[in-house]
């Protein structure tokens, strides 16, 4: 029978099938955070079950971190005793941890991959959502909750009914100045915020297959933002050329014959999806979202469509903008690149390619947040850093930061933000903020501007970019 | 796990599309290392104006309406996998939410701590919310056992949908946990039998 990536690796991992019922699966790789693990290991405890696959799980504090003087005892208690639980249990568990100061610490799905960690064909889990960012690889991964967390704990294992198969095609070549960013934002708008519930997706077409592996895992990364569990790229010498040589990578002949399995990987000719859908590259523009999620996105020149329902009204309320409105040239105070979606290297070297020689605007606090320490420090070696202090933009210390506002990186309510992030919820960057998703570029040009300019109008900007 | 088998309940309608985690509980509520507690934070930013005052238009502050059974507009608990969002609606007290549409990580976490996520078509979604938007003492009844919501004062029964291992264990009160220590020589097995993949 002909199968696709999914099929093969979530095929490749089923323990057993319950009777009418879901199947045992087998989890390679668990990435854990201070947030949705205390719980877990607790009920670990009260059980009095031993942790089954310690060695198979890997930890960092990223969610509930300062972003500045990270050497100094956490201000706020509760993050504190947080992220001091997480050391404990890691500790009493015998769970490898990145935690603050490690050099090896980062947002969890930055931190990842870069240490050759997400590797393809594998089954990864992680008590969240944006754990579908390593499908970038060709690797099978998901968000959980915390109850799953602690299944996979006591098991390695997790119970799951296989979801549908749906295959997104966009072929044809990308206008200028048009990001991964905005391939995803584009495709959520067309799509909708749950029209992939249910599904798991594989993302194809010579788009993807041109994308650097940053890029591919920014897509893959917003999975979940159209509702599906998570999405896959199938895996290609890029893919290879990645991994290769990264601190738990395999090496030597290990790695070669890692790769000759991971060439069988890629959905067969004729495999059939339970749901396809083509887009034309040359059809995206840079996209800004201008609602309460992320499927309210629109071309930046583009006017907010009119829409007569309560749920659509209450989201402009919200933003306080209207119907037919258009985005250009609003006054912008705040920008963020930063998150699991946009704080990889490339981020910020596409960021710094328009920032160059240029001062951000005087009514804009602009927020630079590495993704891990690794990425900080190749701000520093790459001479982004100053080019970002001489424009006036603050940069941090790695962790989740203003993406959802649960350290002191918070946007004052009524205020807009463009940021790079996932969510635009209602209060995600703190009690009523504005939030505006765009791209890396797009976030750098408004910081600059001091309002929403269109990028697509502006010069070839990507010297920075590989 | 709490178990679940038929409830008599009247019903809190909140008729917005697209609830996410994070309105169901705010990320600045998510620093608590227990799982208690969090009902006091369910839909923190809607039920409390920004001084701390109650919101009076906000439906869980009209006395008119209370009751195990919440009905909420399409693809509720899209967002974050954040499991405090089903804690904190098991911490407030429903046990069965009803929508057109659940976001697939809110609706195993749900079921993980004894909710059951019920989905019913759009149709029969309106016609709910119609009912106990009229009446606030409409009774719903939810039977498990044989995967029927009933709405009292019409009459009008619907069957909805449930895999059979998650209906029976919340019938039992059984988690995921219990099972899968139970298969630990295959899974022993599954380990000592990998190559490649």
């Amino acid at each position: 029978m002909k199968k696709t990536l999914f099929d093969k690796v979530w095929d490749s991992h089923v323990v057993d099938t319950v009777p009418d019922g879901p199947q045992i699966l087998y989890i390679d790789k668990h990435l854990i955070h201070e947030v949705t693990s205390p719980q877990a290991f607790a009920e670990l405890e009260e059980r009095n079950i031993p942790l089954f696959r310690k060695e198979q799980v890997v930890a960092t504090a990223d969610h509930n971190v300062p972003t500045k003087d990270q050497h100094l005892p956490i201000q706020d208690l509760l993050s504190k005793k947080q992220v001091e639980m997480l050391s404990e249990n890691c500790e009493k568990h015998g769970v490898t941890l990145y935690g603050l100061g490690h050099p090896y610490q980062g947002i969890v799905h930055v931190m990842a991959p870069e240490l050759g960690i997400t590797q393809p064909g594998m089954t990864m889990v992680c008590g969240d959502s944006h754990t579908s960012t390593h499908g970038a690889f060709g690797t099978i991964a998901f968000g959980i909750g915390t109850s799953q967390v602690a299944q996979v704990f006591a098991s390695q294992c997790l119970l799951l009914s296989k979801p549908k198969s749906m295959r997104i095609t966009v072929n044809g070549k990308l206008k200028k100045n048009v990001l991964p960013k905005d391939v995803i934002l584009y495709i959520i708008a067309k799509l909708g915020t749950n029209s992939g519930t249910g599904y798991f997706v594989e993302y194809a077409g010579d788009v993807f297959e041109n994308m650097s592996m940053e890029g591919r895992m920014t897509v893959c990364n917003m999975s979940i933002e159209m509702g599906a569990r998570g999405g896959m790229i199938a895996p290609d010498q890029t893919t290879f050329d990645y991994v290769k040589g990264r601190e738990f990578a395999p090496k030597g002949e290990e790695f070669d014959k890692k790769v000759a399995y991971w060439k069988t990987l890629p959905t067969d000719e004729g495999a059939e999806f339970d749901l396809e859908y083509e887009f034309d590259a040359a059809d995206i523009d840079p996209i800004i979202t201008y609602g309460t999620n992320p499927g309210m996105g629109m071309g930046i020149t583009e006017s907010i469509p009119e829409q007569d329902d309560p749920t659509f009204r209450k989201s402009l309320e919200y933003m306080g903008l209207k119907q037919g409105e258009q985005l250009l040239g609003k006054k912008i105070n705040y920008v963020f690149i930063g998150s699991c979606t946009n704080s990889r290297i490339e981020d910020f070297k596409i960021a710094a390619s328009y920032i160059r020689g240029k001062q951000k605007a005087p009514n804009v606090n602009a927020l630079i947040v590495p993704g891990s320490q690794q990425v900080a420090r190749q701000i520093k070696e790459e001479g982004l850093q100053e080019i970002f202090e001489a424009a006036g933009f603050e940069i941090r210390q790695s962790g989740c930061s203003a993406c959802l506002g649960m350290n002191e990186d918070k946007i004052p309510a009524g205020e807009y933000c463009v940021s790079t992030s996932n969510r635009n919820f209602e209060g995600r960057q703190g009690q009523g903020a504005r939030t505006i998703l765009a791209s890396p570029l797009v976030a750098a040009a408004t910081a600059v501007n001091g309002s929403i300019v269109d990028i697509s109008a502006e010069v070839e900007t990507t010297e920075f970019a590989s | 796990m709490k178990k679940l088998n038929t409830l008599h309940s009247t019903a809190i309608p909140l008729p917005i599309e697209n609830i996410d985690t994070d309105q169901i509980i705010p990320a600045r509520f998510l620093k608590a290392t227990n799982k208690s507690g969090f009902g006091e934070n369910l839909f923190r930013d809607w039920r409390y104006n920004k001084d701390g005052s109650e919101n009076e238009d906000f439906i869980l502050n009209n006395e008119d309406y209370s009751g195990e059974i919440l009905v909420a507009g399409n693809n509720f608990g899209c967002g974050s996998s954040r499991e405090h969002a089903a804690w904190a609606l098991e911490d407030y007290g429903f046990r069965v939410i009803i929508s057109s549409y659940f976001a697939d990580i809110f609706k195993g976490n749900a079921l993980n701590n004894g909710i059951l996520p019920i989905q019913v078509s759009k149709e029969v979604l309106n016609q709910i919310l119609h009912e106990v938007d009229n009446d606030p003492k409409t009774l719903l009844t939810v039977d498990l056992e044989n995967q029927e919501l009933k709405v009292e004062s019409t009459g009008i029964s619907t069957a909805f949908e449930i895999d059979s291992y998650k209906k029976m264990c919340l019938l039992n009160g059984y988690d995921d946990i219990d099972f899968l220590l139970s298969k630990k020589e295959k899974i022993e097995a599954f380990e000592a039998s990998r190559t490649l993949g």
